[in-house]
């Protein structure tokens, strides 16, 4: 019997890019046991999920229209997880940013476009940046975790949203618990006619820029993920690490809130209860997929993109229910984190007959604790 | 306000509570052994989920109940992997996992039950009346068995955690994993021990709901209790019996809410939702440094 060893080894660079592939298959694989259950055939059904939005233009398009909302959580996501600050709250700053777009989008009717829409952004931004500053200073001031603080705050602002919608800002008009329609000129503008690709794309994309220039660009990049990576060791290389976190803190948030302000200004056009599925925690599964690395942001999202679209088109097709794309996403988010773990291990060959003499239990490093 | 008033509210508290106290009951042996379990909310949904299918399958509630709380541990197993065994970070994981079985959940009760226009519905667990015959005591004490077992496990689990072995060994992970292990304690082996029994007791709250509350279903039926369960803990302390007023305290501040709207007071009921939340957050930051935190938690324990 051949004997195998588990040891640490840092995997080589090149291998880096390949995890995730490798992570995708594993995951179609163990999600093709649903595909069967639904009666129906995997490869058919990734066919629709992988390859056929991509066939037509209103679906490739509509690939890039789902995927510019993960765009800017992807990158919020990263802004603070870079620098060791663990937001879960992108969805609670993304609904920020949309409440404030829904405000200003019904005040600003008289200006230009060219104004209106710069003070949007930054309405949002401040906004996000706002909802995400109590935990920030608690966690910089008092210490205290802020998972929990900003997991709590994502479920307070949707019940102000149901208050908003149910009380003073029901629309008169529909009567619906929606947000009056915001003004014309507080619209993003189409990039494409016949489509719903607007302006957000592109600022999803400058935020995806954004985030590599500062992160590799700039010192305040280099004191952020000093701060990552330890705060003793950032302390004592004269990084400030409270000010760096609660500035990165910051900025992540109000990305966080630009991405409500695409959604409502650039798709729905009002403030609804549903103006994000969930896309502050698709967020962060794309910024683990992407290794919290720009580049790997930007393509996560681009691909947490299409499986969204696809799950329509192999609902549609197959009539496998669209909740597969969530399974998808969701088994991909825990197959890659297991395997940027399992990546620094390497199992090796050990010599098969070792000499009688030395009794096996007492080499070093025989230890092969599950996964230690 | 009536007595029938608040002899209502009273036995609406425990029922509101009982979810609660199993998803909070559940955090708390992950948490103790240093195990932040985020996927309390998803665990909480798939309990509901399976619970419900299976008590419809088999005709046996019971066996509904049954099942669920093997699906939770099941879902305990998954955490234990990749947050004690890999070594993956405890929010992203636990985030995960409450992903992956609410979708699981909801494609699996799409792919059984299709889009019916009625949903589909089991007969749900009858209330037991122990004191029918006597006025205010009758209706306060009529409530699910599944509620009695709620409020029998403080005790049993502050029993454990306190003066058993395993409760032990439990904290002693949770504060120190390094000492424990030096003593002997099988780190990895307690914190999944802890984190498959919570997974049990939270997916038993959730078949509460489908099983006992509502006899149904439905794509809210959780609606964030088990965040609820996450400040709770903090509200509590990290201590059993304090669990227990926490619940009953979060559960009468809700009974007040669904019974205020009926009476069309004019007050946004989203107040009331949302006061556990910002209590939790309000008590975390007076607290501070002395919230009593297992020292490890959210530290996975890597063996040199």
């Amino acid at each position: 019997m051949p004997k195998f060893k588990i040891e640490r080894a840092v995997a080589p660079l090149w291998t880096r890019p390949l995890i995730p592939l490798i992570a995708i298959v594993v995951t179609f694989i163990i999600t093709s046991t649903l595909v069967v259950m639904a009666k129906a055939n995997p490869l058919e059904a990734y066919y629709y999920f992988l390859i056929d939005p991509l066939t037509g233009r209103v679906s490739a398009l509509e690939v890039l229209v789902k995927s510019t909302p993960l765009l800017l959580t992807g990158a919020a996501v990263t802004f603070a997880f870079s620098a060791g600050y663990w937001n879960i709250g992108v969805e609670g700053q993304l609904y920020a940013g949309a409440i404030a777009a829904a405000w200003l989008g019904t005040i600003l009717g008289g200006l230009p476009p060219v104004l209106a829409i710069p003070i949007m952004l930054l309405g949002g931004f401040i906004a996000g940046m706002l909802w995400a500053l109590v935990p920030a200073l608690m966690r910089v001031k008092l210490a205290i975790d802020e998972v929990v603080t900003t997991l709590l705050l994502n479920t307070v602002i949707l019940f102000f949203v149901s208050y908003l919608l149910n009380g003073p800002w029901r629309d008169p008009v529909s009567g619906w618990p929606q947000s009056p329609e915001i003004a014309a000129s507080t619209m993003l503008p189409k990039l494409l006619p016949r489509s719903r690709l607007h302006l957000g794309f592109l600022i999803g994309l400058f935020a995806i820029f954004l985030l590599w220039f500062i992160l590799s660009r700039t010192t305040f990049g280099l004191k952020m993920r000093a701060s990552g990576l330890g705060r003793d060791a950032a302390s004592f290389a004269g990084v400030k690490v409270g000010r760096t976190i609660l500035i990165s803190a910051l900025i992540s948030g109000g990305i966080a809130g630009v991405a409500g302000v695409s959604e409502v200004a650039g798709i729905h056009f009002h403030l609804i209860d549903a103006i994000s599925p969930g896309y502050g925690y698709t967020g962060i599964i794309i910024a683990m997929l992407g290794a919290l690395h720009p580049l790997g942001v930007g393509v996560a999202a681009l691909f947490i993109g299409l499986l969204t679209t696809g799950s329509q088109t192999v609902s549609r097709a197959l009539g496998v229910p669209a909740y597969l794309g969530d399974v998808v996403q969701a088994t991909l988010l825990l197959v890659t984190l297991g395997a940027f773990v399992l990546q620094n291990y390497r199992l090796r060959r050990v010599s098969t007959s070792p000499p009688p003499d030395i009794e096996p239990r007492m080499v070093p490093g025989s230890d092969s604790q599950s996964g230690s | 306000m009536d007595s029938g008033f608040l002899v209502g509210l009273i036995a609406a508290t425990f029922r509101v509570a009982t979810p609660l106290l199993y998803g909070t009951l559940g955090e708390l042996f992950a948490e103790r052994a240093g195990i932040l379990n985020l996927g309390i909310e998803g665990t909480m949904f798939f309990g509901a989920f399976v619970g419900f299918v299976v008590a419809g399958w088999t005709g046996s509630l019971w066996i509904g109940v049954l099942a669920a709380i093997i699906a939770g541990m099941l879902a305990g197993l998954l955490m234990a992997l990749l947050a004690v065994h890999l070594g993956v970070s405890q929010h992203v994981s636990g985030l995960g996992i409450t992903l992956l079985l609410t979708a699981i959940s909801l494609f699996g009760f799409r792919l059984i039950y299709g889009e019916p226009r009625i949903p589909p519905s089991i007969d749900p667990f009858e209330q037991l009346t122990p004191f029918a015959q006597i006025p205010i005591l009758g209706p306060i004490f009529q409530q699910y068995a599944l509620t009695y077992i709620a409020l029998i496990l403080v005790p049993v689990v502050w029993w454990i955690l306190y003066r058993s072995n395993l409760g032990l060994n439990i904290r002693a992970v949770g504060e120190n994993p390094e000492a424990a292990d030096a003593a002997g304690v099988n780190v990895f082996r307690i914190r999944t021990l802890a984190l498959v029994i919570g997974g049990g007791l939270m997916a038993a709250g959730g078949a509460f709901l489908s099983i006992a509350q509502l006899g149904a279903f439905t794509y809210g039926i959780i609606a964030g209790r088990g965040w609820v369960c996450i400040a709770l803990i903090i509200f509590a302390n990290w201590k059993p019996v304090r669990v227990l007023w926490g619940a009953l305290l979060f559960g009468s501040v809700f009974a007040l809410q669904l019974r205020l709207q009926t009476t069309g007071l004019r007050l946004p009921y989203e107040t009331f939702l949302a006061l556990p939340y910002i209590v939790t957050i309000v008590a975390l930051a007076i607290a501070g440094r002395n919230a009593a935190y297992p020292a490890a938690l959210l530290k996975p324990y890597k063996r040199e």
